[in-house]
This record gives structure tokens, C-alpha cells and sequence, in this order.
């Protein structure tokens, strides 16, 4: 048995429990490190799949920075001591299942009629002649520089919309009012400094 | 390659299928965003699959542009969730439907 092939079904059948006990698991921490799991399986899958470069931002960025992001905010929200969530999905539960199901039986048809389940890919990956990082950069740079860029600008507005989401709203401050407080403390001041003399 | 590309995509399907139901039965808003990662993620296996069987890198491009909208959808997600935390005491996605009607 070739050694690509071992690999993917070592970790094909680890993907699929990982993302099942996402899915039943009641604690949102635990849904998270199952998702963990099953994003260094798919990091696994694209170096199978001959892209290293994938590999590792799949690893930097989901498995690190977005999982993160996420058990920050889980944590922050401290979601497990809140009120249980209620079951009411009584009747959508088993429904979303059965479509669940038809929805791969379609899938298979689909990718025997389209791709073929004897189909391989060719031994050589001629496109990652040089390496694939250098490769893809290739790509990026020239026939999708534009997207490059618009994608930099999604970036900026993200963090921007992220700082004035999660601002906490103060209330605007006059200049009256200021004033007014510095009026209060200086009445109030000199009893204090008879009282500290005294 | 000895492993037939079609049961990577199936592989990818059935993720896809997972994150799909996960949207549709869980109610804690940060567990549909978790499913909808899981989503994204099936469908980026499926272009890098389709990039090494058509040997092209143009799939493996477009799996990198969509995990840096993931990042950014993450990002503003996330700071919804916190804003209406902070409004409702609450994540739960019944709980916010003022603008259902």
C-alpha cells in the first residue's frame, strides 16, 4: 500500500470524528478543540496534496489565529457558566440529518459521474516546478495581483470594523461638564487638606 | 499520487455536510461560526484537490484568498457576537430576532 495512501486514511477517518464531535459536544471549548484537531488534518491533507505552502498557513492561520481568536472569545464570554441553551430543534434535528445524508448521496453521484472514483492525479506536479511557494507567488503576482490588493484593503476595513464593534460606546464629554467637575473637586478640596492638616 | 482524487472530494463533501448540519441544529451563535469555518475549510480541501489533479496552481491561489476572507469574516464576526453579548447577556441565536419581522 503506497504511503499517500496509508496517510489519508489514517487521518480521513480522524477528520470525520473530529468534525462529528464538534457537532455533538455541549461544551463550546471542547466544540473548539475538536475543530483544532480537524484543521491539522486538513493541514495534512493539502501536504498530501503536494501544496506545503497551504500546509503551513493553514496551520499558522486557522489552527493558530483564528482558533485563538476563537477560545479568546469563548472565554471572554465565559459561555459555559451561562443559562443551558435550550433544546428546541426538536423537529429540525432529525430533519437536518436525513438532509444531511441525501446531501452526500447526491455528492457521490455526482463526483462518480463527474471526476470518477478511479481517477488519479498525475505523478508529477509540474506546476510546482521550483518549489510550490515560490510557484504560487508566481501565480499571485501576476495573473491575481488586483485581488492581492482589494484582499489587503478587506484586511484594513476588518480591523477597522472589528475596533468599532467591539468599542465600548462612551457617552461624548462637554466641555461644560468638565469644568463643572473641576468646580466640585475644588469645593470639596479644601476640607480635605483641613481635615489632613488637622 | 496513488490516492484517486474523487475521495478527497468526497472527504471534503462530507465536512461540508458536518458544518452543514452543525449550522442548521446548534443555537449558541459561536458554535454555528465554528461550523461555518468547518464549511470553508471543506471546501478549501476540495481546490487544492482539483488544483493537483488539473496541475494548476490556480486552485491552490484561490484556497489562500478565501482563508484570508475567513480571517477577515472571523474577525467582524466575532465582534458581533461580543457587541450583542454585551447588549442581551446572551448568545443564543433565538434570542436576537428584532429583526426577523
Amino acid at each position: 500500500m503506497p504511503l499517500d495512501n496509508v496517510v489519508f486514511w489514517v487521518f480521513a477517518p480522524i477528520s470525520i470524528a473530529s468534525a462529528i464531535g464538534m457537532l455533538l459536544v455541549r461544551n463550546a471549548i471542547h466544540a473548539a478543540l475538536f475543530l483544532i484537531v480537524n484543521f491539522f488534518c486538513l493541514a495534512v491533507f493539502f501536504l498530501l496534496l503536494d501544496a506545503p505552502f497551504l500546509f503551513a498557513v493553514q496551520i499558522v492561520v486557522y489552527a493558530g489565529a483564528i482558533m485563538v481568536l476563537f477560545l479568546f472569545v469563548i472565554m471572554l464570554l465565559g459561555v459555559d457558566s451561562n443559562v443551558p441553551i435550550r433544546e428546541r430543534l426538536l423537529v429540525q434535528r432529525p430533519i437536518a440529518f436525513i438532509l444531511g445524508a441525501a446531501f452526500v448521496v447526491e455528492l457521490f453521484l455526482a463526483i462518480r459521474a463527474g471526476v470518477g472514483f478511479s481517477t488519479k492525479a498525475p505523478d508529477a506536479f509540474t506546476a510546482n516546478e521550483g518549489g510550490n511557494t515560490q510557484a504560487v507567488a508566481k501565480v499571485l503576482f501576476s495573473q491575481y495581483f488586483f485581488p492581492f490588493e482589494v484582499t489587503s484593503i478587506l484586511l484594513l476595513v476588518a480591523a477597522i470594523a472589528a475596533m468599532v464593534l467591539a468599542h465600548r460606546r462612551t457617552r461624548a464629554v462637554t466641555q461644560a461638564e468638565i469644568d463643572a467637575e473641576a468646580e466640585d473637586r475644588d469645593e470639596r478640596a479644601p476640607a480635605y487638606d483641613a481635615e489632613a492638616a488637622s | 499520487m496513488r490516492t484517486p482524487v474523487a475521495y478527497y472530494l468526497m472527504l471534503s463533501g462530507i465536512l461540508f455536510m458536518l458544518g452543514t448540519v452543525g449550522v442548521l441544529t446548534r443555537k449558541n451563535a459561536l458554535l454555528i461560526f465554528m461550523s461555518v469555518e468547518l464549511q470553508l475549510n471543506a471546501v478549501n480541501l476540495s481546490l487544492v484537490a482539483f488544483s493537483r489533479l488539473h496541475d494548476d496552481l490556480t486552485g491552490q491561489v484561490l484556497a489562500f484568498f478565501s482563508m484570508v476572507v475567513a480571517a477577515a469574516e472571523v474577525v467582524v464576526g466575532l465582534a458581533i457576537i461580543v457587541a450583542i453579548y454585551r447588549r442581551r447577556r446572551s448568545v443564543d441565536v433565538d434570542d436576537v430576532r428584532e429583526l426577523r419581522w
